[in-house]
């Protein structure tokens, strides 16, 4: 039985290589994690395709609840603003959640297969990254069409194109969601270096976000709801976790729920929350790795 | 027969085992559910803040959609328990060759692939769907009558049936793709269509939609059957509903059967 002691390859190793170097790397790594996604397309294809079904239900239910309330607005949207946020929320979504990302770090730092990252000179994070791009370009190939179709058909739901600073503040806000998205769930995954099996911690997470992130609903309907302490409500609490930024703020911003000023102001909040994330997913990497030992054969 | 039942119960014991074994993992299983439970809760008692009802006149106001929310979870679990965890490591079985070693044993490929596993902690829900319906039956102003408590079991069946059909048909997908990890994915989504009142589809769209999942994919009538027997006062097109519910279940069973066997003719080894 031999132990492995490890080191981080990514901070000395590094300079080694040229940028040229490191690009052909992350290049490779790229269309390695490309045709891998490409091989099950069938999987792939369904598991797309089934991302749609829940907004069905929700468009019904929520059509359902406005004919029997009898009111016109809830919590500042109308029938049509709901409809457009939860295709939103859900294109939001489509960028920041990362399917089993989490999971497969865990999962190697327990089977050990992690090691080969280790000793190799690649950036573990940077190889993921690849991954989880690879996978992301894969899933716009294949949902672009239906998401087109979706919208197309739900067109009436939206109000007019928004002016082009707010197209663009969309598209910085979806990016960060991506950035966030994968940070978060790396910086989770990278937990496994203490605790093994973070399976329970990652449906906590899952859990959370669902319900803090606007996914189930727009984030304004808390706004109501107090806390018990003076003045605070419980949309105010949610809106200080990251986890607005993977699904409400996108949408919010081209629904015109939040504009100019917060619209920045929130924007920079979110570039914060990359920041801040990243930092945690590469100080737990550096920690983790230095922390880990690979026992066996 | 018997001979099933015996390794089902063997099934049963082992899992009873599993879970005993790995207590604090169970524990936190069972926690788990209860949250996504309750924060699915959380969110009618949200809509329902805004709205008495669920779709003008239908009847479904918040204690009478409890009712149905309490039967679905009592179904759910159900599945969840004793089918789900077996044939969500079909896809693995199907891609590694591992199927194989299920082939050859004396016993209906069927039967060991989809009940080989039982998980305990997924009976958490039907606990809390318990509770939820006496709380729900409880505060409703409706009292159903004994015969409906009678026939509420066999519709709660009828709706197990319904979803185990689902789930082989999706297993026998898994030999067609080479891997089909969206199996899961599939049934959470396809079962969301159950969680609400079939009258919530309506208009345009949602009439064409309703009849799909009634008589097609028959998926609305899992929950909304027996839900109704209890929920509120049984109408006369409930009970063509119901008689559809049972036959759709007969259906669903032997096409499900038919194409699992016509799949696992074309099953080819993946394993040397």
């Amino acid at each position: 039985m031999t132990a492995m002691q490890t080191k981080s390859p990514h901070s000395s190793d590094g300079s080694d290589y040229s940028l040229r170097d490191h690009f052909r790397i992350w290049r490779t790594m790229l269309t390695i994690s490309l045709e891998e996604r490409l091989v099950y397309r069938g999987d792939f294809a369904l598991g797309t395709l089934l991302r749609f079904l829940p907004i069905v239900t929700q468009v019904f239910l929520w059509t359902a609840v406005f004919s029997a309330a009898g009111r016109s607005d809830i919590a500042g949207y109308s029938k049509n603003d709901i409809v457009a946020y939860y295709l939103l929320a859900m294109a939001t979504r489509a960028f920041s959640s990362m399917p089993g990302l989490a999971g497969s770090i865990a999962r190697g730092i327990r089977d050990g297969s992690i090691k080969k990252y280790l000793v190799q000179p690649v950036d573990y994070i940077g190889f993921l990254f690849a991954m989880r791009v690879a996978h992301k370009l894969v899933y716009f190939a294949v949902a672009l069409g239906p998401f087109v179709l979706v919208l197309f058909l739900f067109r009436s739901y939206f109000p007019a194109i928004p002016d082009v600073g707010t197209i663009i503040a969309f598209a910085a806000s979806l990016f960060m969601a991506f950035l966030i998205g994968f940070f978060l769930e790396a910086t989770l995954g990278m937990l496994g270096f203490w605790f093994l099996e973070v399976a329970s911690l990652l449906f906590v997470y899952m859990l959370a976000n669902y319900l803090l992130s606007g996914h189930m609903f727009p984030l304004d309907m808390l706004d109501g709801i107090a806390t018990g302490l003076l003045g605070i409500s419980l949309g105010d609490v949610v809106k200080m976790l990251p986890f607005e930024y993977t699904a409400y703020f996108p949408a919010a911003i081209w629904l015109g729920k939040i504009s100019g000023p917060a619209m920045y102001q929130g924007l920079l909040i979110e570039a914060m929350w990359v920041i801040v994330m990243a930092a945690a997913c590469r100080l737990a990497y550096d920690r983790g790795s230095r922390h880990w030992s690979a026992v066996g054969g | 027969m018997g001979r099933y039942w015996r390794v089902f119960a063997t099934f049963a014991v082992a899992g009873m085992v599993r879970d005993m074994t790995f207590r604090t993992n169970f524990l936190i299983a069972c926690i788990s559910s209860i949250a996504w439970v309750a924060m699915n809760l959380s969110f009618y008692v949200l809509v329902f803040s805004f709205t008495p009802e669920l779709g003008l006149n239908t009847g479904w106001s918040r204690e009478p959609f409890f009712v149905f929310v309490a039967t679905g979870l009592i179904i759910n679990s159900i599945v969840q328990t004793f089918f789900m965890p077996s044939a969500e490591e079909f896809s693995e079985m199907v891609r590694s060759g591992g199927l194989d070693a299920v082939l050859v044993q004396p016993l209906d490929a069927q039967f060991l692939i989809t009940c080989h596993r039982v998980d305990y902690s997924s009976l958490a829900n039907g606990m809390v769907g318990f509770l939820l319906l006496f709380w729900s039956l409880l505060s409703t102003k409706w009292t159903p009558t004994p015969v409906a408590f009678l026939l509420y079991p066999l519709f709660v069946i009828s709706g197990v049936t319904i979803l185990y059909s689902f789930i082989i048909g999706l297993a026998a997908a898994t030999i067609f793709l080479g891997r089909n990890q969206s199996l899961y994915d599939f049934w959470f989504y396809i079962t969301t269509f159950s969680r609400y009142p079939m009258e919530i589809y309506s208009g345009p769209w949602g009439t064409p939609l309703q009849t799909l999942c009634t008589f097609v994919l028959p998926i609305l009538v899992v929950v909304n059957v027996p839900a109704r027997l209890l929920a509120r006062p049984f109408l006369m097109s409930d009970t063509n509903l119901a008689i559809w519910s049972l036959l759709a279940a007969g259906v669903s069973f032997i096409v499900s059967r038919r194409v699992f066997t016509h799949s696992i003719d074309r099953y080819r080894s993946a394993s040397s």
